[in-house]
């Protein structure tokens, strides 16, 4: 504690330490922005021994499951379409190549940072197909929400979307039905929640008796939620609390919500490792369904498998740290991923290479 | 380059147990100045071309004992190439760009600088008047300098085969006989600096793509930094290594620094100036401002009990009014993780975490 350099983290760091926990407990942290500011902060270093820090499936990228991955592979290699996406969704592997490859092969892939980027080169081209790859959680959802209501008004017919949107609360429940996975608090995403609010955590808190601390991603702010979670379990209280005050209320955003919900219906999807949950995905209402690019472009369905030896199924679950998996750092790389926990800017594995060397 | 398997190559490295070039196509990652960087030149271009001097992978080549020459006459040459998308940006634009980084290159030698080479490739139908503009700026960088462009050539190929302009210069200098600046040099109780914030020039240019929604107010650092080097090294005799932090960013400079000199570094968070719209766009972008290019930032490695003289001559330097000591060199540790050199950030709050070379960055086209 000596090497803290900073007077409130000093401060908060001391107020863990006199906690003076009898039994060691496991806090998940679900979003993979959180995963990688304790790791870059080397949070781990300065809390107690008794708290141990697991990474939930707060990476969109690394829940995509092959599946989906082989089939916009297959899709670009079958049609002369345009795909825009997120930087990291172009390193993450298939079962036989990535994104990544295909564009170093020609194809025509691009990095964009907004939906909107590839709605404008839609407009701009009206030749050329454009897919949008859509992935993310909530935070992403309203943004292509507003994408395709404005394709649809403007009547943009050479723009679709490859949708693979994620929900947040349903995988917390899918977790803390999993009798491997030892689950005694969450430490809630921070931008999620800014469009759901912290409403939808108050059935899991009172159903599961655990304690939900809504969390910003500063050093001070994850350490102050993780004080509020000690006090929780401490005063034997399970509740939903905003750490993240200055951006979080607790009704969240309604506007973005209602937008979602103008475009989407709930449905199940498959997250890697965790498998098919009921409700944790979107698909198009009936009316966008022209959007739809799995319709658009249909492929044969291949065979997916997950690389061999990968962990990231149990590394998203929590149920293993990244450097317990035999291929960590020796096999898989940020320069050669083999599963996605590897690849992304938010991924556990990437977090623990990049910035947790020290201990490893 | 075309790059294609060759066998004799893999012969070589399975004797050897080398690891051979893996990939069959060059990918946008081995032009990012990390891990890929790293593995396209060690692993293929220095197995064909290596030698004594292009082996230690300087910015800029030292070349001495000509036959028939004095040993004491000693020659920096250098190398750049630039490809940098937009070719116009706040704070510069490709001709700046492309003398400012040889100039930069050329002075980590503490060399005097005696002439340049400026050669251009330019696409069918690119207008005369942003030729002018891109000149101009070159005028300006060899007024400031006092330099002169003495060779050079003009390419220009069909409309498609290049994006509008691409330039190579390059450089040479004559090193003073008592003058031996380099990474080789850098030892345990230096004091290292740089000469202000860190990864404006990157920020400047994502900023300012095209496909980039974002108003910001971020100015490339884009300077020639001569004179900052003869500040530097007419202020202390002991300035053992000088290096021009461009792509791959602060970090990836002083991880290849320390492999190359084979000790650690402690470099502190709370010193490094980052400029806080440098920040923002990294946050929003998730990007580490520690692995962004810059275009005008030296770091400088001197013995410690010059490194305030030297901190006060950068800081009167135009461009090094917020240079700062950012850290030390100390000696190997025997538990460090490879043969060669670590090293390690103690964070903002006081923790450690190593630094490591990038990896698929997703910036190409920076510089």
């Amino acid at each position: 504690m000596n090497i803290l350099t900073d007077k409130n983290i000093k401060h908060i760091v001391e107020s863990l330490y006199k906690s003076n926990l009898s039994e060691s407990i496991s806090i998940m942290e679900v979003c993979g922005t959180h995963t990688m500011a304790i790791s870059k902060y080397g949070l781990r270093q300065i809390i107690p021994e008794t708290i141990n820090l697991i990474s939930g499936p707060g990476c969109p990228v690394c829940v995509t499951p092959a599946s989906d991955i082989d089939t916009i592979l297959e899709i670009t290699e079958n049609y002369d379409i345009s795909l825009f996406t997120f930087g990291d969704m172009l390193h993450v592997p298939g079962s036989r190549s990535s994104l990544y490859n295909k564009k170093s092969e020609g194809k025509d892939i691009n990095i964009c940072y907004s939906p909107l980027d590839a709605l404008n080169f839609a407009k701009q081209n009206p030749s050329r197909k454009v897919i949008f790859l859509a992935i993310g959680f909530e935070t992403t959802i309203p943004l292509t929400s507003v994408v395709i209501k404005r394709a649809y008004t403007e009547k943009i017919n050479n723009f679709f979307i490859y949708n693979v949107h994620k929900l947040i609360p349903e995988a917390l429940e899918t977790l803390l039905k999993d009798e491997r996975i030892k689950i005694d608090a969450f430490l809630c995403p921070g931008h999620v929640s800014a469009i759901i609010g912290s409403t939808h955590y108050n059935l899991i808190a009172e159903k599961y008796k655990i304690p939900c601390v809504i969390s910003g991603f500063e050093p001070f702010d994850i350490l102050e939620s993780i004080d509020m979670i000690i006090k929780q379990i401490k005063n034997n209280k399970h509740e939903v609390q905003i750490q993240y005050n200055r951006v979080v209320r607790e009704e969240g955003n309604p506007f973005a919500i209602k937008l979602i919900y103008e475009i989407f219906d709930k449905t199940d999807s498959i997250w890697r490792g965790l498998g098919n949950i009921p409700d944790s995905g979107l698909k198009l209402k009936e009316d966008f369904l022209e959007f739809d690019a799995k319709i658009h472009f249909p492929v044969k369905k291949i065979r997916s498998k997950e690389p061999p030896g990968c962990q990231c199924g149990d590394v998203l679950k929590g149920i293993k740290k990244p450097f317990e998996c035999g291929l960590f750092s020796n096999i898989c790389r940020p320069d050669n991923p083999i599963g996605p926990c590897m690849v992304s800017s938010e991924g556990s594995c990437a977090a623990y290479y990049r910035y947790e060397q020290l201990k490893v | 380059m075309t790059v294609k398997k060759d066998k004799t190559i893999n012969k070589e490295n399975e004797k050897t147990g080398e690891t051979v070039f893996k990939d069959d196509v060059i990918r946008l990652s081995h032009g990012d100045g990390g891990i890929k960087t790293n593995e396209l030149i060690n692993e293929l271009i220095l197995k064909y071309l290596g030698n004594k001097i292009l082996n230690r992978l300087e910015d800029s080549a030292v070349l001495k004992g000509f036959s028939g020459i004095s040993d004491n006459y000693k020659i920096a040459f250098t190398t750049d190439s630039f490809v940098v998308n937009p070719i116009f940006f706040p704070g510069g634009d490709i001709g700046k760009l492309s003398i400012c980084g040889t100039i930069n290159d050329l002075v980590t030698t503490g060399c005097i600088p005696a002439a340049l080479s400026l050669s251009f490739i330019i696409e069918e139908s690119f207008h005369v008047s942003d030729l002018k503009k891109i000149l101009s700026s070159i005028k300006k960088v060899l007024n400031e300098t006092g330099l002169n462009v003495v060779t050079g050539d003009t390419k220009v190929v069909e409309k498609g085969s290049a994006d509008k302009i691409y330039i190579n210069t390059s450089g040479l200098g004559f090193i003073p006989d008592n003058l031996d600046i380099s990474p080789y040099n850098i030892k345990p109780g230096d004091a290292i600096l740089v000469n202000g914030g860190i990864g404006e020039h990157g920020a400047a240019i994502i900023s300012n793509r095209k496909n980039f929604d974002f108003k910001t107010n971020i100015v490339s650092d884009c300077s020639p930094l001569l004179s900052l080097v003869n500040d530097i090294i007419s202020a202390s005799g002991k300035i053992h290594a000088l290096r021009d932090a461009t792509r791959g960013g602060l970090a990836s400079v002083l991880v290849e620094l320390a492999k190359s000199s084979g000790t650690d570094f402690n470099i502190y968070e709370n010193c490094i100036p980052v400029k806080k719209e440098v920040k923002g766009v990294c946050e929003f972008l998730g990007l580490d401002p520690l692995y962004i290019a810059n275009e005008g930032k030296m770091v400088v490695f001197v013995d410690k009990n010059d490194a305030d003289i030297v901190l006060d001559v950068m800081k009167k330097n135009k461009y090094g009014k917020d240079s700062c000591i950012i850290g030390e060199v100390i000696e190997k540790s025997r538990k460090a993780r490879k043969d060669s050199g670590t090293v390690t950030l103690v964070t903002k709050i006081g923790t450690k975490r190593i630094l490591d070379l990038a990896f698929a960055e997703q910036l190409p086209r920076i510089c």
